[in-house]
C-alpha cells in the first residue's frame, strides 16, 4: 500500500488511518454527510456554481477549470443517459498521488463521484482504473461493494431521489489511455487512440453520450469544496490556482514521497525543506516539476512557485505535480534517452509526427549518449521537436517538450558528448 | 471450445453493465488472459463471436494492450520499472542483477516456465524504487537480495 504523505492537509489528513478506507471509518469522520445533504436538498446548479467559484482546476495534468468543464454538458432534458468518467489511469512518470487516494481514500472518491455526477446529471460513472494498480482495484472493489450494500449507491443514493451506479473498468497497460478521449475509446472496447476534437466529450463522449471526464484527485476535492464553500477553498493556494494539491517527490532526495501542500508553494521549499534535499551532500542539477512530460528546470530556477501561472513563465508546467530530482552526477543525455524511450514505446501510432518522431528522437539521443553523435544532431533534434509539437490529434507528441527543455538548459551536456565522443558522467545512473 | 460455458456466462453478464456489449470486451480479454494464460487465436475467434465483431478487432486489442499476449508467457509476470524516477535510484542495476539470478534476459521466460521477466514503464511507485510488479502485487524499496528472495519464493 502507498505510504501516507509526509505533510497532510484537508485532502489526506486521514490517509494514514487504515479505517478511513472502510465505509464505517469514513462515516465516523463525517464522510458522506455533504453528499447526503446535497443530494436531498441541494440542486445541481448550486454544486456547479460552488465548484466554479472555488476555481478548482483539474489535477490530472491539463489544469482545466472543473466547474467550467461541467458547464459544457448540454442541458439535461432527461431523454438520454449521461455519464461521468473517473480517470484513474494514472501513469505519468513521477506521479503516484492518485494511487494513494484510490488505495487509502476510496470512499472520499465515491463521495466526490456522487456529488459530481449529481451536478452534471449523470446516471452512471465509469471508473477506469489503471490495470497495473492491483491494490487500488482491490480497494475500490471492496469500497464499491460496501457502498452498494450500505445504499450509498443504487436507485436511491444516500436516501435521496438521485440514482447512481459506478462501474469499475480495468485498463490493460497503455499510457495513452490517460488521455481522456483515448480512455473513452478504451472504455468502448477499442484501441486507446485519441479522438479528434471537436466534438468534445460533453457532446459526444462515452458510447456517444454527453460525458465529463474528471481525474481522481480532482473528484476528491469536490466533497470538501461543496461542504465548506468556495471561499474556504480559495484560502489555500494562489488567486489563479486555488487549493492544496498532492506533490509527489522522487529521484535523488532524502525523503521521497507525497506532500499535500498549497499550490504556489515554492519548488525549492518542497525539495529542500520538505523532502530534505539531495543525499550525501551532493548538489541538485535538475528538477522535473510536473511529471516526465514537463520540461526540467536547472538548479538556479527552483525558486519558482508551484502553480501554472509561474511555471509557464519558465516554459514548463505543473502537469501532475510529479517532482523528479536529479543530482549533479546525472547525465542529462541519459535522462533524454529514458524520456524518449518512454514516448517511443507509448505512442499509440495514430499520427505520423508522433509515431515516427518519438522513434527518431530516441535514436538520435541514444547515438549521442554512446559517443556517436554528430555536430548537426542538436539542430536535428530541435527541428524534429518543432515538427512534432502541436501537430497531432492529442498532446502526446508534445513529448517534444521535455527534450526541448533539456536542450534549452543542459545543451552543454549534449555538446560535450559529441565533442568527447563518450559520456562524460561516469557516475551517472545506469541505462 | 477454449472459452467454457462458465467463463462465457460471466463475460455475458458483464456486458449488462455497459450501454453497448462491446464495453465489456477489455474485461473479457482480462478474464481469458488470466484463466487461459494467453489469448490464443482460437480464444480470439470465440470472443469475436460472443461480441459480434470481426476476429481482427479482438486481435488488434491483444496486440495494443501490454496485458494481453497471444502465447503463454510463464506462470508469473515479473516486471521491473525502469522509468526515470526508478532509473535514478538504480533500477537498471537491479534488473541486470535479476537477469543474472534467473539466468534469462529481459523478455525471456525461465526454462521451467516459472517466471517471465520484463521491464515496464512507470508504475506509480516513484518514491519507493527500485520496485517490481508481480501480477497485481508491488514489491518496493528493493535491493538485489530482497528481490531475489521474493523471486525464489514464487512457485
Amino acid at each position: 500500500m502507498q505510504k501516507a504523505p509526509f505533510t497532510t492537509g484537508y485532502l489526506t489528513e486521514h490517509c494514514g488511518d487504515d479505517a478511513f478506507g472502510t465505509l464505517k471509518g469514513y462515516r465516523a469522520r463525517g464522510g458522506y454527510e455533504t453528499a447526503r445533504r446535497t443530494l436531498k436538498k441541494g440542486s445541481p446548479e448550486e454544486v456547479i456554481a460552488t465548484v466554479r467559484d472555488s476555481g478548482l482546476q483539474g489535477r490530472g495534468g491539463a489544469g482545466f477549470g472543473t466547474g467550467q468543464k461541467w458547464s459544457f454538458m448540454p442541458a439535461d432534458d432527461g431523454s438520454a443517459p449521461r455519464y461521468l468518467v473517473c480517470n484513474a489511469d494514472e501513469s505519468e512518470p513521477g506521479s503516484f498521488k492518485d494511487r494513494l487516494l484510490l488505495e487509502r481514500a476510496p470512499h472520499l472518491l465515491i463521495e466526490g463521484i456522487l456529488l459530481s455526477a449529481f451536478a452534471i446529471g449523470a446516471e452512471k460513472t465509469f471508473l477506469y482504473v489503471r490495470g497495473e494498480y492491483g491494490e487500488s482495484i482491490r480497494s475500490l472493489t471492496r469500497a464499491l461493494e460496501e457502498a452498494r450494500r450500505g445504499k450509498v449507491l443504487g436507485p436511491r443514493a444516500l436516501g435521496s431521489r438521485f440514482a447512481h451506479e459506478v462501474v469499475l473498468v480495468r485498463g490493460a497497460g497503455a499510457y495513452i489511455c490517460g488521455e481522456e478521449t483515448a480512455l473513452l475509446e478504451s472504455l468502448e472496447g477499442r484501441k486507446g487512440m485519441p479522438r479528434r476534437k471537436p466534438p468534445y466529450p460533453a457532446e459526444h463522449g462515452a458510447f456517444g453520450r454527453p460525458t465529463t471526464v474528471n481525474n481522481v484527485e480532482t473528484l476528491c476535492h469536490v466533497p470538501h469544496i461543496v461542504g465548506k464553500g468556495a471561499d474556504w477553498f480559495r484560502s489555500f493556494g494562489t488567486d489563479a490556482s486555488p487549493g492544496n494539491t498532492l506533490f509527489g517527490v522522487s529521484g535523488q532526495v532524502v525523503r521521497p514521497g507525497l506532500y499535500e501542500l498549497p499550490l504556489g508553494t515554492p519548488l525549492d521549499e518542497i525539495v529542500f525543506e520538505h523532502a530534505g534535499g539531495v543525499p550525501d551532500g551532493r548538489k541538485i542539477k535538475a528538477v522535473v516539476p510536473g511529471g516526465l512530460s514537463m520540461a526540467a528546470l536547472p538548479a538556479g530556477q527552483l525558486d519558482v512557485p508551484m502553480a501554472d501561472e509561474f511555471l509557464r513563465e519558465r516554459q514548463t508546467a505543473l502537469g501532475t505535480g510529479g517532482i523528479i530530482v536529479m543530482d549533479d552526477r546525472t547525465c542529462m543525455v541519459r535522462a533524454a534517452c529514458v524520456i524518449t524511450h518512454f514516448f517511443r514505446d507509448e505512442s499509440c501510432g495514430q499520427c505520423t509526427q508522433c509515431r515516427e518522431g518519438t522513434g527518431w528522437l530516441n535514436r538520435i539521443v541514444r547515438r549521442i549518449e554512446r559517443g556517436g553523435g554528430r555536430f548537426e544532431d542538436l539542430a536535428l533534434l530541435e527541428d524534429l521537436c518543432g515538427k512534432m509539437e502541436g501537430q497531432t490529434i492529442c498532446a502526446f507528441a508534445d513529448a517534444a517538450w521535455p527534450v526541448q527543455g533539456l536542450l534549452r538548459h543542459f545543451r552543454q551536456d549534449f555538446q560535450s558528448h559529441v565533442n568527447q565522443r563518450r559520456c562524460p558522467y561516469p557516475e551517472s545512473f545506469a541505462l | 471450445m477454449v472459452i467454457d460455458d462458465a467463463l462465457r456466462a460471466r463475460i455475458e453478464s458483464e456486458m449488462r453493465s455497459f450501454p453497448e456489449p462491446r464495453g465489456a470486451l477489455l474485461g473479457a480479454l482480462h478474464r481469458v488472459q488470466e484463466e487461459l494464460g494467453c489469448v490464443s487465436s482460437e480464444a480470439a475467434r470465440e470472443l469475436s463471436e460472443i461480441f459480434a465483431v470481426f476476429p481482427v478487432e479482438v486481435l488488434e486489442l491483444v496486440r495494443f494492450y501490454n496485458f494481453f499476449s497471444e502465447e503463454p508467457r510463464g506462470r508469473h509476470q515479473v516486471t521491473v520499472c525502469t522509468n526515470l524516477p526508478c532509473a535514478l535510484v538504480g533500477a537498471n542495476d537491479l534488473l541486470c542483477g535479476i537477469e543474472g539470478h534467473l539466468g534469462i534476459a529481459v523478455g525471456e521466460t525461465t526454462p521451467d516456465g516459472r517466471i517471465h521477466l520484463g521491464r515496464e514503464e512507470c508504475l506509480g511507485a516513484c518514491a519507493n524504487g527500485p520496485m517490481m510488479r508481480i501480477g497485481g502485487d508491488y514489491h518496493e524499496d528493493l535491493d538485489l537480495a530482497a528481490a531475489c528472495a521474493v523471486l525464489d519464493a514464487l512457485e
